[in-house]
């Protein structure tokens, strides 16, 4: 019965290894300024396991992933922009105590949908709301009609643009293009100092466990074989009798929650939101991270999202005008030469040497470690 | 009369732009019974399923599964209440095993809360375990489906039916593309889960119907040609003339 248990000992290591990556590893290795770089990676890493679930999994590619990411982003951010907008710190604007780019538009009132972000639970709890109901009126309209594959990506990629269309264009409402800027404290602790950077990269790698387990138990559920069964024969699933509808949407929901925690965990240690993070470039990218890591393989999304968003900062550095003719060359590559990703590299090439070598000497557990460290 | 049917069309028309596939057929069909529908290609014989398990909507007319009417329900409503298809093409689930193939069929966490909380307990276990030897795939249990041979697929696909436990099993072909090993192997399956349930088979292996049948129904042009026991379709001039002449 290891088949249906909730982990096997080998992704049981896996698990351990990322672990040690991102708690021990990284917080070595790294200056406070890299690692809330890699702290700012690891938000996007939600959204890739998420759409492991959704695309690797259930076979929903969705082009659209920063709608959700940017909802819980901006939910996150406005709790945090009410806080950062008091009273004292406005007082120069011609209304005080409302967010400053509302008064650069002539607002003189905070409208009513942004009351309830004076709480922060109200807050927390729109972060993983919002995305949700909009997953699920995207879901519902599209997967009760049957629409599916390449027409729903591309009808999610719509939502993606006109999500940037809505936020540049009620500047008033939403800061516009230039985002939501200069937050400053939660509940009073200010998180733009280094120690604050570095515990929130710590809550970060938490959440992003949390959601890495979730993710392993649904994969691990019947609703995970049966999600693979409806990418292969949806048919024969539906006469089996399940409808097929509920369970699609169900996973692009709980994707669509995955990616809005990523996106409150980008505005706490960014300290900004905006529409560049919505749209359709941050959106696909966000699925190369997931075709990089190996889009079967939640742990694989994490690496892939680690690894992509590093060699962009790099490269990006010494070539800015060539990092997206790179990213479009390294997503041709991974589809062509690697389908399975850096997890297929490593569980159709790595290991099994691995697994040879360890038979020829009995020193093979040090060779492992070594020979893992640059997969990763 | 509708005492012993387990299905009865009515006026059943379906059509593709125009063309009428299912033309204004009536057909009923008896309860525990093996009801064998035969004819030309393009007779409307798969159709006719497709309309019963609602993959097709029909243009009009009515089905009715124990009085209840089926063409405005949705699938996996109308197997839920107890009709099961399988397909002319074997359709299993490569990527799983044979039992996970077999247990995604199984009668039970068909809601999305259901799948998550569904365990492999012992009855699924057993029951797995019961429909693996019935179908001959007892020691193949743990192995991909996509490894197995076109016949062991179809056993699998007819065991992923047998578990749903359905009161009206509809079975497309089911020995089409097999070996003459597989197909008698088949042939005394098909004997054994018949019994004491309702089925509508689609053959062409006449051979194999006149083994199975209770009933036969000859389809040509989407209507009813003949109807009755084979022996008396086999020496209706008309079915020779459309279908068992050449």
């Amino acid at each position: 019965m290891t088949r249906s248990s909730f982990m096997t000992r080998k992704e049981l290591i896996g698990f351990l290894i990322l672990a040690a990556v991102i708690f021990l590893l990284l917080p070595a290795m790294l200056d406070s300024f890299r690692l809330n770089l890699f702290g700012k990676y690891l938000t996007y890493a939600f959204v890739a396991v998420g759409l492991a679930l959704c695309w690797g999994a259930g076979g929903i590619l969705s082009l659209g992933q920063g709608v959700f990411f940017g909802l819980g982003g901006y939910c996150m951010a406005m709790f945090l922009k009410l806080e950062a907008s008091t009273p004292e710190n406005t007082a120069i604007q011609s209304t005080p105590g409302i967010p400053d780019f509302m008064d650069w538009n002539q607002l003189t009132e905070l409208p009513v949908w942004w009351q309830p972000f004076y709480s922060l639970p109200l807050a927390l709890l729109a972060v993983l709301a919002v995305p949700v109901v909009f997953a699920f009126i995207i879901g519902f309209a599209m997967f009760t009609r049957r629409v599916g594959g390449v027409y729903f990506a591309i009808i999610t990629q719509a939502f993606a643009a006109i999500l940037t269309i809505l936020i540049i264009g009620q500047q008033g409402y939403t800061g516009g293009v230039n985002g939501i800027t200069d937050l400053r404290t939660l509940l009073g602790w200010d998180i733009r100092t280094d120690e604050a950077k570095t515990t929130l990269y710590f809550v970060n790698g938490v959440l992003l466990f949390a959601v890495l387990l979730i993710a392993q138990y649904v994969r691990k559920s019947k609703l995970g074989r049966l999600l693979i069964a409806m990418r292969d024969q949806e048919d024969r699933v539906r006469f089996s009798g399940y409808n097929v509808a509920n369970f699609k949407i169900f996973i692009f929901c709980l994707g669509a929650a995955f990616a809005g925690i990523g996106g409150a965990m980008f505005t706490l240690q960014v300290g900004f939101m905006s529409p560049t993070l919505v749209g359709i470039v941050p959106s696909i990218e966000m699925v190369i991270f997931c075709a990089v890591g190996g889009r079967l393989s939640i742990l694989g999304a994490v690496y892939g999202a680690l690894l992509v968003n590093w060699a962009k900062t790099s490269f990006s550095e010494a070539f800015p005008e060539l990092w997206l003719l790179g990213l479009g060359g390294l997503f041709i590559a991974v589809v062509m030469f690697f389908p399975n990703g850096l997890a297929g590299v490593w569980s159709e090439q790595i290991e099994p040497r691995l697994t040879k070598l360890s038979k020829r000497s009995d020193t093979a557990t040090p060779k492992r470690a070594a020979e893992r460290a640059p997969a990763e | 009369m509708s005492e012993q049917m387990i299905i009865e069309v009515e006026d059943l028309t379906v059509s593709f732009d125009g063309f009428k596939a299912v033309d204004a057929l009536n057909l009923y069909f008896e309860k525990n019974a093996c009801h064998v529908i035969i004819g030309p290609n393009g007779a409307g014989k798969t159709t006719v399923l497709d309309l019963i398990c609602g993959r097709t909507k029909a243009t009009g007319g009515s089905v009715k599964f124990k009085n209840k009417e089926l063409l405005s329900m949705r699938e996996d409503q109308i197997v839920l209440a107890g009709v099961g298809r399988k397909f002319q093409t074997p359709s299993v689930y490569e990527d799983l095993t044979v039992s996970e193939n077999l247990e995604l069929s199984y009668p039970k966490g068909h809601s999305v809360f259901g799948a998550l909380i569904f365990r492999r307990d012992d009855p699924v276990q057993t029951r797995i375990q019961e429909i693996a030897e019935t179908i001959f795939l007892e020691d193949l249990l743990d192995e991909k489906a996509a490894f197995l041979s076109h016949g062991q697929k179809q056993w699998l696909e007819i065991g992923m039916l047998l578990i749903q436990d359905p009161e009206l099993l509809m079975l497309d072909e089911p020995v089409a593309g097999m070996s003459v090993a597989e197909r008698k192997k088949t042939a005394e399956l098909l004997n054994r889960i018949i019994q004491d349930r309702s089925v509508i088979v689609i053959e062409h292996d006449m051979g194999f119907v006149a083994d199975i049948a209770t009933r036969v129904t000859v389809l040509h042009q989407g209507k009813t040609l003949s109807e009755g026991s084979m022996e008396r379709v086999q020496n209706d001039p008309k079915v020779v003339e459309v279908y068992l002449g050449h």
